[in-house]
């Protein structure tokens, strides 16, 4: 098992539906998000392009996050799945410096947070909230180790990028570009 | 009289005298209350900043999502930086065997002690949830960082104090007998803390043995938490901080602040405590010379640490470096660097600036440059991510420090200043034992030298 996303930048209009229903179902406080939208601009007038991404956390494979972590609050569950225990978290801020995309934040109870994937959501069988709400469909969700799941066919089919591939970290949200 | 007794008097005399002399300063006189008054006030207004924190949490800092790591680290790498002068002195100069260091010996422990342990307490402000510092121990993984800083700042914090303590255990049998005017409770901890020294050649064998354990097993305690404190950046993905060299880069700059912070405690001593004998113009001479070897290493890590990546200018390497060479923390870059560190070394280089006051001058310049250079290594960093930083609110940009969280970085110097204050009154600042064993060599060899004239004489009139 090895939960994945990939996000069509293609399809994405950027209305930031995906960050609204995160800060609603994970009940993040005012002002923080743990998902952001990035429009990149590239070109000069009148031949512009731009790209829209939607953005979380990577749930890296080699998460240095997780190895950083002096009390094993940040650790990782079944499907890769890259989690905060709160209650373990002594907030040192290792984790936050140490992760190349800044998917973390520090929450004002002073423990870190970040994206689970809805992890509470995944393990009853469902999408993610930002999955299920997003109105172009570009999100897809599943395990990459189903080749009939979504994410696992629309990798096969179509190019995609990873973020910061330089980093080693081995991202698994993939951009469809 | 014989040999011996003549050698009895003659040590009695010297000890006598060095020992009034630096027992002078160990008192609770008034302007010591009047300081320690001071500084009581200032850490009580300063605490009540961290109060503020510790209800608000650290959302009144200027530390957002990504910058978070802000003034607090800043001052910890500064902190432990300037502890490793104990080593450095005591330890490597120490064991080579130049006996010039042992009346500042003590200075360099002290500042070691007071810098480690406040250390440790600034990093914990630092924290979230202060509250769960002892997850640390009870859930603590081995592959984290932040726990071999733990572990290791612990770890030279005891060996620090260990070895300011066993030298000074027959200086306090010393003070135990011949200090007059101070409280009595005072005498009693002079007692408790000497464990019963009576000066016996078996006591110092085992002294003299412990110290030499100590001091070899505090060289790489001493490297190894500085190392560790610049791996808690290097570990990271990040330009600026993604670098092999940052171990002895640290390393370095920490042997550049604890000289400057010893010269300027030198300073002090010699004259607030009247010890103008004790520390001469050729410590101050010797020091400052010290502090141009450290510095120019300093400076060949400096350049290896800008030149290569500047040379490259890999993509957010050019950022990052645009940022600091020309871009909004340039002013504070180049100051740090040229005053802080490439002006000192080169006026260090001339006779006259090695004077005690124009090398107390010069050090203070050094290391007020030390911590902004700790700043400038910590912060810059994380303004620059690889992601871009979109639709944040504008202070998130760029960091700031607010006024608590300044408040708070204030508590911890004073919290410096008020132990190296209380250790500095209440026990002597100078080792009177080695000083006056050093003076003993002095006459024993003066002597012997007349004794060896007298025979030379003799076989040229037989």
């Amino acid at each position: 098992m090895r939960y994945a996303m990939a996000v069509d930048t293609k399809k994405c209009v950027g209305c930031s539906d995906c960050v609204v229903a995160c800060q609603a179902e994970n009940n993040v406080p005012h002002g923080y998000a743990r998902e952001w939208v990035v429009e990149l601009v590239e070109g000069s007038y009148p031949n512009l392009e731009m790209e829209l991404r939607s953005e979380r956390c990577n749930h890296c494979d080699n998460a240095p996050c997780v190895r950083c972590c002096p009390t094993g609050a940040s650790h990782i569950v079944e499907g890769g799945i890259v989690l905060v225990e709160h209650n373990k978290c002594i907030g040192c801020g290792a984790c936050i410096t140490s992760c190349p995309y800044d998917a973390r934040y520090s929450h004002p109870e002073g423990y870190v947070d970040k994206c689970t994937f809805c992890e509470h959501l995944v393990k009853e069988g469902e999408d993610p909230a930002c999955v299920a709400v997003c109105p172009t469909k570009c999100l897809y969700f599943g395990d990459l180790d189903d080749p009939r799941s979504e994410v696992s066919k629309v990798i096969k089919n179509r190019k995609y990028k990873t973020l910061i591939p330089e980093a080693g970290t081995d991202p698994q949200i993939f951009f469809l570009t | 009289m014989n040999n011996t007794g003549q050698k009895y008097i003659a040590r009695k005399e010297i000890i006598d005298s060095v020992s009034s002399d630096i027992l002078r300063p160990v008192r609770q006189n008034r302007s010591f209350i009047l300081w320690m008054g001071f500084l009581g006030i200032a850490l009580i207004a300063c605490l009540y900043a961290y109060t503020i924190q510790l209800r608000e949490g650290l959302i009144v800092t200027g530390l957002r999502d990504f910058v978070s790591w802000g003034m607090y680290i800043a001052n910890f790498v500064f902190f432990v930086a300037t502890s490793l002068i104990g080593m450095l002195i005591s330890a490597v100069l120490g064991l080579i065997g130049y006996s010039w260091i042992k009346p500042i010996a003590r200075i360099a422990e002290i500042i070691a002690v007071a810098f480690a342990a406040v250390a440790g307490l600034v990093i914990i402000s630092d924290m979230g949830r202060p509250d769960r510092f002892p997850y640390l121990f009870m859930y603590g993984r081995i592959h984290s960082p932040i726990l071999w800083d733990v572990t290791v700042v612990t770890t030279y914090l005891v060996l620090s104090l260990l070895l300011y303590l066993l030298p000074l255990l027959p200086d306090l049998a010393i003070a135990k007998s011949r200090l007059k005017n101070v409280p009595g409770w005072l005498i009693k901890v002079y007692e408790i803390l000497s464990f019963k020294w009576v000066h016996s050649n078996e006591q110092y064998k085992i002294l003299f043995r412990s110290i030499r354990i100590l001091l070899i097993l505090i060289i790489p305690t001493a490297f190894a938490i500085h190392t560790v404190t610049s791996w808690l950046f290097a570990v990271t993905h990040r330009s600026g901080w993604n670098s092999t060299i940052f171990g002895p880069y640290f390393l370095t700059g920490a042997f550049v602040s604890g000289t400057a912070a010893v010269i300027i405690a030198m300073f002090f001593y010699r004259n607030n405590f009247k010890l103008k004998s004790y520390i001469t113009a050729d410590h101050f001479d010797k020091m400052a010379k010290l502090l141009v070897l450290v510095s120019v290493v300093y400076f060949y890590f400096n350049i290896n640490e800008f030149l290569v990546p500047g040379y490259k200018l890999e993509k957010f390497d050019a950022i990052h470096l645009e940022a600091l060479f020309s871009g909004h923390h340039a002013l504070l870059f180049w100051s740090t660097q040229l005053l802080g560190l490439v002006i000192p070394m080169i006026l260090l280089l001339f006779r006259k600036m090695r004077k005690p006051l124009p090398a107390a001058i010069i050090s203070v310049f050094v290391i007020a440059g030390a911590w902004m250079k700790r700043y400038i290594i910590v912060i810059p960093t994380q303004e620059h991510p690889f992601l871009p930083i979109q639709h944040v609110p504008g202070e998130w940009f760029v960091y700031k420090p607010t006024l608590t969280e300044t408040a708070i970085t204030l508590a911890s110097v004073i919290l410096v200043l008020m132990i190296i204050t209380i250790l500095s009154k209440t026990f002597p600042v100078v080792s009177i034992w080695e000083v006056a064993e050093e003076k003993e060599k002095v006459v024993a060899k003066e002597s012997s030298n007349q004794g060896y004239d007298n025979n030379g004489e003799k076989s040229i009139n037989n």
